[in-house]
């Protein structure tokens, strides 16, 4: 299907800038009791798949702030236009909707779909004048008061403390804040950006944009909920040969695979394993893997971070528990092994517990993970110290030249990036799609080596025969 | 060191102590929240919704157990003898039967709705700041740390997120779990516990970062600067830099130097530092001399410059700060050891610990296993079988638990159930008038 045409390419340019500066955002409390034609239900739907993906790679980039808010612009300014002004606020209502029925089916499709919404309209707010965003808060009714005069002066100098320790100002006297129960506001309260006391979060008026944006998230989330029971109870039939093929092809295209089941080159096996490691794992999982045969102990972050890779890779259950077994029995014992770790594995295979089948870390959750004291996992692109990163580098084989391209990329945050530079350099092959998942990595890896080892073997069949 | 005696520790003994000494009623008051009495407003399936988890001898795991009374949860585990008794979540169901439901075809009915905020703070985590031991031991050198921990953490659940009932327990062996209990605390979603373990994160560091520990802007936040003030920088200086000896030889002052960065203020240290003949004046502490030095060339005017500033805080937060295990404070659904089990290694109760007086806490003579059946065969001999506990050394625990804890607690409680009710009494009166 045929998604912008592009005789209207032009005419898109040409219009208003109004889709970003639109004097206000929609809260989507309730589908739009407007008809839409079949293709613009998918090719709106599309549009803002763009600016989702847009934004989800921006994150895992780990972009701040101020350049996300100028991504979101420009992707919504790109993706978001209508021909006619006066359907943009559709196009953009119409196109949410679309998305919540693709991204309500799964747990999973859920999660992405609530963290990519939340932030798409975090940087929207951000966008808007003050006027406006008093606006949007009004529309949410939030029942929170503007601190007093006198409150503000009993606990000025706490309030000071906090904005010096963000390297802000200390607040004058007719700075607003807003007093609200900490739990309204969790990542001012994550990253200490507030001051909190008996409770209550001391919120100011440039974080307000946090306390919309939970109360944006929650109600999203409650609906995402709601909109999967009316899907599996009554949509997808209703609509099976209609809107259902759309939806299901939609959620498929953009998420990329999930690597719970390896594919293509599945079934290493144990004796391989060494060798696989070193040709073809991303230093994140090198890492984990020559910390585990040093130390023959990982703690819980390594053992899920590796494990769940090492299944994703086609490792098989009797394969891993071997694998585990062999390295944790050298230092706390086979016993003990068997009691207290072997059930994590077979739990990571679907075999215990809950039963599900855990898919394999991305990129993106890894590098947002925490390792803390005696942790190996995470991104080293992200939480290595510099020194250790070269040293882990040239370990790898990777030469000054291309070290300092990645080193450069990790100054700028591209965590990812760099760990595609690796890549690059050890394979002497472009990788034009970029690393986002170190499952990903290793198929593109043994994609590059494996054909080499077949043609060589086709080549001395060749000159036998000949 | 505490001893890993294996008479501390037998199933016969472990039988015994669950027959005649372990606190059933207490733990199922606690965690019944109210709800066990006779109000209209109790909830009657709550406890029954709880998730306990046995761990048998030879690590058989039981989970999803589920208890309607304490007498029931008292038989299973006088039946079972379990080694460890684990608590988990409230569920949206009873636990045990969640397969009945999950068969239902909905995944979404089997969840955990509530459940206490948890601590767990483990000495392991510390062994690059502890030269007493390492691993699973502890002494009385390192102990102050989990002293320091509970004072942190305690002052800012009470007085920054505003919650009261909040209790600490040994861990058995190397560490302290603390339970936030209010009503407010327990149904916190996850990404709210998660918030307030990162409010309480400051070590950034892992195994291959260089340092552990980084304060950033012009001042502290109000938390971490109440925390230096009254509690950090005083042990630091008092206790644990002539305990652990943190300056004392050339490998553990490095480390110090290391996290200076200021190269030339190093190197003038370990100058002067390395040069034995002038510091060994022999009266005074080797480590707090070496400490004053250290202070005042970071801090005197000249050195006032960027990055030095927050230097010396930086060492002693990397030093002295709550380490904590942030993913069992970050989901609803992990289990946490009960209080009052016998850890298995070491023979010691999990006693609850007064964080008003956590300075005195001794983990070397919380009570054994071994050491109560003792004193109860002694009792035994001359007494009436009646309140058995009181009469031990575990008496004094219970009524720490009692007093400190499960009172106040089940007070507030009740007066929440009431108003509760109250108010959804009111709510349909009006609803029926209008």
């Amino acid at each position: 299907m045929e998604i912008v045409r592009p005789q209207n390419r032009r005419n898109l340019l040409s219009s208003s800038n109004e889709a970003v500066s639109a004097p206000t955002i929609p809260l989507y409390r309730s589908a739009p009791p407007l008809e839409v034609r079949l293709e613009d239900f998918e090719s709106f739907a599309i549009d803002r798949l763009r600016v989702l993906k847009g934004i989800s790679d921006g994150m895992s980039r780990g972009k701040k702030a101020e350049e996300m808010e100028n991504l979101v612009k420009d992707l919504w300014k790109v993706n978001m236009r209508h021909q006619e002004a006066t359907q943009v606020l559709n196009k953009d209502i119409i196109s949410h909707f679309v998305l919540r029925l693709v991204y309500c089916r799964t747990e999973d499709l859920r999660k992405w779909f609530l963290s990519m919404e939340s932030a798409l309209f975090r940087y929207r707010f951000r966008l808007l004048n003050a006027e406006a965003q008093r606006t949007v808060m009004e529309e949410f009714d939030l029942p929170y008061r503007a601190v007093s005069n006198v409150e503000f002066e009993s606990i000025k100098e706490k309030l000071g403390q906090v904005a010096r320790s963000m390297g802000q100002p200390s607040p004058t006297a007719d700075a607003i804040f807003y007093k609200v129960p900490f739990e309204e506001v969790p990542e001012l309260v994550a990253g200490r950006r507030v001051f909190i006391n008996q409770g209550y979060a001391y919120v100011a008026m440039n974080q307000i944009v946090s306390l919309v944006a939970t109360q944006f998230r929650s109600q999203l989330s409650k609906a995402l909920i709601l909109t999967n029971r009316k899907w599996t109870s009554s949509i997808r039939e209703q609509e099976k040969h209609r809107l259902t093929p759309i939806v299901e092809a939609l959620s498929s295209s953009y998420l990329g695979p999930d690597y719970s089941q390896s594919r293509e080159y599945a079934d290493i096996s144990l004796k391989d394993i060494d060798q696989v490691a070193k040709s073809s794992f991303p230093l994140c999982m090198r890492h984990l893997f020559d910390k585990l045969k040093e130390d023959h102990h990982l703690k819980h972050g390594g053992r899920m971070q590796l494990g769940l890779f090492l299944k994703g890779v086609g490792l098989n259950l009797d394969d891993a528990l071997a694998f585990w077994r062999s390295e944790f029995s050298k230092k706390v014992g086979l016993e003990k092994f068997e009691k207290q770790y072997a059930y994590n594995i077979r739990h990571n295979y679907g075999k215990e517990g809950k039963r599900t089948d855990y898919t394999p870390y991305s990129c993106q959750k890894i590098i947002s993970s925490t390792p803390g004291a005696g942790d190996h996992h995470g991104c080293p692109y992200r939480h290595f110290s510099e020194e250790n990163l070269r040293a882990a580098l040239s370990g790898m084989g990777v030469n000054s030249q291309a070290m300092e391209d990645v080193m450069d990329k990790v100054r700028n945050r591209h965590y990812q990036l760099a760990c595609t530079l690796t890549f690059e350099a050890l394979h002497g092959m472009p990788c034009d799609a970029g690393i986002n998942h170190p499952n990903q990595y290793f198929s593109d890896s043994q994609k590059i080596l494996k054909p080499k080892v077949a043609y060589s073997l086709q080549l001395v069949i060749q000159t036998n025969t000949c | 060191m505490i001893p890993q005696q294996e008479p501390d520790f037998n199933l016969n003994h472990l039988k015994l102590y669950y027959g005649k000494l372990f606190p059933f009623a207490d733990l199922v008051r606690w965690v019944s929240y109210g709800n066990d009495g006779k109000h209209p407003g109790c909830d009657q399936s709550y406890i029954g919704r709880r998730e306990f988890s046995f761990t048998l001898e030879n690590d058989i795991y039981l989970r999803f157990q589920s208890f309607h009374n304490a007498l029931e949860l008292e038989n299973s585990i006088k039946e079972k003898t379990p080694v460890k008794i684990d608590i988990g979540p409230v569920y949206t169901v009873d636990p045990a039967k969640r397969n009945a439901y999950a068969q239902s075809g909905d995944n979404n009915v089997f969840a955990p709705v509530e459940r206490e905020l948890i601590f767990d703070i483990d000495m392991s985590d510390y062994d690059d700041v502890r030269y007493c031991c390492s691993g699973a031991d502890v002494c009385l050198v390192c102990w102050p740390l989990m002293t320091i921990a509970i004072k942190v953490i305690d002052t800012a659940l009470r007085d920054d997120f505003g919650f009261k009932h909040i209790l600490w327990v040994y861990s058995g062996r190397r560490g302290v779990h603390c339970w936030v209990c209010d009503g407010k605390a327990r149904r916190l979603t996850n990404e709210q516990r998660g918030a307030i373990a990162d409010y309480f994160r400051v070590y950034k560091g892992n195994e291959n970062s260089h340092k552990k520990v980084s304060l950033m802007g012009a001042a502290l936040h109000p938390f971490l600067a109440t925390s230096y003030t009254n509690v950090l920088k005083n042990y630091f200086e008092k206790n644990l830099l002539t305990g652990q000896n943190l300056l004392a030889t050339e490998e553990r002052y490095e480390k110090i130097l290391d996290m200076i960065p200021d190269e030339s203020i190093a190197s003038e240290l370990r100058g002067r530092w390395q040069d034995s003949r002038r510091s060994s004046s022999a009266k005074e502490d080797i480590n707090v001399v070496r400490w004053e030095q250290c202070k005042q060339l970071l801090q005197s005017g000249k050195h006032k410059a960027q990055g030095l500033r927050r230097c010396i805080e930086e060492i002693v937060f990397c030093f002295t700060y709550p380490r904590l295990d942030m993913e069992v404070s970050k989901h609803m659904n992990h289990l946490l050891k009960a209080p009052f089990c016998v850890h298995p290694k070491t023979g010691r109760v999990c006693v609850p610990i007064d964080p008003k007086r956590c300075e005195e806490f001794d983990p070397t003579t919380v009570p054994t296993l071994s050491q109560l059946i003792e004193e109860l065969n002694y009792e035994g001999s001359r007494a009436d079988a009646d309140g058995e506990s009181n009469r031990t050394s575990l008496g004094n625990a219970i009524t720490l638990f009692r007093s400190s804890f499960l009172q106040p607690l089940l007070k507030a409680c009740k007066e929440e159930i009431e108003n509760s009710y109250n108010l959804k009494l009111q709510q349909s009166k009006n609803s029926l008038g209008w």
